[in-house]
């Protein structure tokens, strides 16, 4: 930035504000109102007239606790057993696709590639059906399965130009030096292989966090509903009240770990993108 | 410090197309053995076949008499230098080294790895970047851990693979030496490909010369220079490359495009009964003598002729002038096509002479030529055999470059052990 005239980085810091105005408006805003009491969330002000924590109370101990607790726990154990599923598989899966030259190589990428733009509606209605019949309705298992559908294809795609990008002369030389092939696999390939995993992993984590569609269609009860569904289920005090506070309440919560993850990973991709330097 | 040995090997690839045909190599206890060859010759699959970086069709790899073409690469305790040097850009320059020490097959304890490391870094003078990352390093330094790599453990043979090919000249130059010295410090077996003459001729103690996968000389680097066994080799080993002027044989003499040669006595025997054959005359660039700067005695001794001078490039230490010429046209196809398998352009047919540096041939100047005429080499364009060479010379070259070698190899050890820095590198 140093080579830009004033009028440039003027002009910059202006747009770097918009933009960052524009995203965080819709997030200052749920903050803002998860903070009002009942009596302020209709009164067309911005900020609250005074900070409450009566919306957080009900989602973590009052009335709304029984449906907002198994929902969270659902979705943290669903969204980061398919994670952990996903990045495991497309590891290898990907690893074999960069390296190894077997038949149906192609075909795999490109079914991988179809999945991953097949439209998702359309497939939860054959799914709810046979997740009844198979017994998976209702499950964790049957939501991570859907999950790792959609996850992945796109795993596949991003890990396997990573390992492209590692040399093969790398992993030769660990054999050389004495290495068995897993040897090779873990102390070389997957230590420069680390920021593709942890972007991977962060994608694969935000598909299965913020889905709705099958978090809403494959669950009936708190034994798998995830956040996002259950965030529908909340009431008011009567039924002539909107539980907008609660629900600002519950979206703040879930939003937390995700803020925070981004940022321990995002430190993780950036020193392992400048410290990578794979070019020999 | 092994032997090792190729046995009737062969590679063909899954399209079946054979890279590698029939090798038969043995390579002795502590020699420098050079592969070399224009691209696409398979000398770096030959050599990745005995690391076991890729499977051997056919034949028997040997290593000190041990079958090793099924073991994996690991199991066969070579070491290897990469052509892109292959550090791990993940690890510091002494992770890097202590690398192969790590590995559960040559565990080692904590104190005995920096020592090794370090002694390796000392003999490299890495001592000072041992804590930085490949990265951060300058080429030559790269290539320098590389080799730290291969000399901490205790590896029965080194590979290289064109492990110069990409620094620029001078750097390349001094890691020649480097790599030489080292190689003759520790006695260590090695083998080494390049495409570079350079290297080929300064490093090896023998030469291997491939083309299209084939084995054509093993010989010292002299022999191959003074009794190549065939057109390839004559015209693969050195620079500028030997002139091949084709000439018919007529009455005992080769009538050359230029000149009238007569064969000295010793080499009559090449010409017998091939009366109105064409075959193709090979004389090395630095042959060529400006007549006029060569004593009154040695003129008789060669042949004079008169050419009208193209080009000239004066290089200060020498002058190169370029003739051009037409070849006989049964000929032409076989020395254009000699021309392409050795990476030439296979332009035109012309004349390179290297001349004493003091000449004053100028461009478009007619000059007058000598060469010896006894040094001549003669080849038959069919098979592209060497008419002239004397077996019995080369053995004698043979045996004066194992001599050789043996009193290097005994210098280098024995000074090593002076130094005190045998011990665990060595």
């Amino acid at each position: 930035m140093s080579n830009l005239s004033t009028r440039e980085r003027v002009l910059w810091i202006v747009a770097a504000l918009v933009i960052a105005l524009y995203a965080l408006f819709p997030v200052v805003w749920i903050v803002s109102l998860s903070l009002k009491a009942p009596s302020d969330l209709a009164n067309s002000q911005f900020l609250p007239t005074q900070v409450s924590f009566e919306n957080y109370r009900l989602i973590l101990v009052g009335e709304a606790r029984d449906l907002f607790l198994p929902a969270l726990r659902n979705s943290v154990i669903v969204s980061l057993a398919s994670t952990f599923l996903a990045v495991v598989l497309a590891t290898f899966a990907a690893y074999a696709i960069a390296r190894l030259d077997f038949p149906g190589k192609r075909v795999i990428l490109t079914t991988a590639l179809a999945v991953s733009i097949f439209p998702v509606i359309s497939i939860v209605t054959p799914l709810f059906d046979l997740w009844r019949i198979i017994g998976l309705y209702d499950t964790i298992p049957g939501l991570v399965i859907p999950y790792l559908a959609l996850t992945l294809p796109l795993s596949i795609w991003v890990l396997s130009a990573f390992f492209r990008e590692i040399p093969w002369e790398l992993e030769q030389a660990a054999q050389m030096d004495g290495a068995t092939t897993w040897q090779a696999f873990r102390k070389v390939i997957v230590p420069l292989a680390a920021p593709g995993v942890f972007t991977t992993a962060i994608i694969a984590f935000f598909i299965a966090w913020n889905d709705f569609v099958f978090g809403i269609s494959l669950t009936s009860t708190d034994a798998a509903r995830p956040v996002p569904a259950a965030l529908a289920f909340f009431t008011g005090a009567s039924q002539f009240e909107a539980p907008t506070g609660a629900i600002a309440a519950a979206s703040v919560v879930v939003t937390v770990p995700v803020v925070i993850l981004v940022l321990i990973f995002q430190r993780r991709i950036v020193s392992g993108l400048t410290s990578g330097a794979v070019k020999g | 410090m092994s032997q090792i040995s190729l046995r009737n090997v062969s590679k063909k690839y899954g399209d079946g197309f054979p890279a590698v045909k029939d090798i038969d190599l043995d390579i002795k206890d502590g020699e420098f053995v050079i592969l070399v060859g224009p691209s696409g010759s398979g000398k770096s699959t030959v050599l990745r076949m005995i690391a076991g970086l890729e499977d051997i069709t056919d034949g028997d790899l040997f290593i000190d008499d041990e079958r090793t073409n099924d073991k994996a690469p690991r199991e066969r305790g070579l070491a290897m230098v990469f052509q892109n040097y292959a550090l791990y850009p993940h690890l510091s320059v002494f992770e890097n080294m202590a690398f192969p020490l790590r590995l559960a097959r040559h565990k080692r304890p904590d104190a005995e790895i920096k020592e090794a490391v370090n002694k390796a870094a000392e003999l490299l003078e890495l001592t000072e970047h041992l804590d930085r990352k490949p990265a951060n390093l300058s080429g030559g330094q790269r290539q320098r851990v590389a080799m730290g790599r291969a000399i901490v453990r205790e590896a029965r043979a080194f590979l290289f693979d064109e492990p110069l090919s990409n620094l620029d000249a001078k750097l390349r130059g001094q890691m020649r030496t480097e790599i030489s010295r080292l190689q003759r410090r520790l006695g260590i077996t090695t083998v080494y490909v390049t495409h570079d003459q350079t290297e080929a001729m300064t490093l090896g103690d023998r030469v291997a010369v491939l083309r299209r996968g084939e084995l054509q000389q093993v010989a010292s680097p002299r022999e191959l220079y003074e009794q190549p066994v065939n057109l390839f080799v004559a015209g693969f080993i050195g620079s500028p490359p030997m002139n091949f002027v084709p000439g018919r044989v007529t009455d005992g003499k080769i009538e050359l495009p230029f000149v009238d040669l007569k064969l000295p006595e010793k080499l009559s025997g090449a010409i017998e009964g091939r009366d109105g054959d064409v075959l193709v005359v090979g004389i090395r660039p630095e042959q060529f003598e400006d007549a006029s700067l060569v004593s009154e005695d040695q003129r008789d001794k060669g042949t004079e002729f008169e050419v009208t001078v193209d080009v000239t490039e004066w290089l200060g230490n020498e002058l190169y002038i370029y003739v051009p010429f037409e070849p006989e046209e049964s000929v032409r196809q076989t020395l254009i096509e000699l021309d392409r398998e050795l990476d030439g352009g296979g332009l035109r047919t012309q004349l390179v002479a290297a001349l004493d540096a003091q000449s004053r041939v100028r461009e478009g100047d007619k000059a007058t030529l000598w060469f010896d005429s006894g040094r001549v080499q003669v080849f038959d364009p069919e098979t592209g055999a060497n008419l002239t060479r004397d077996d019995e010379v080369a053995a004698a070259l043979g045996e004066e470059q194992e001599q050789l070698r043996q009193e290097a190899l005994e210098r280098g050890r024995s000074g090593a052990v002076e130094h005190g820095k045998a011990g665990a590198v060595a």
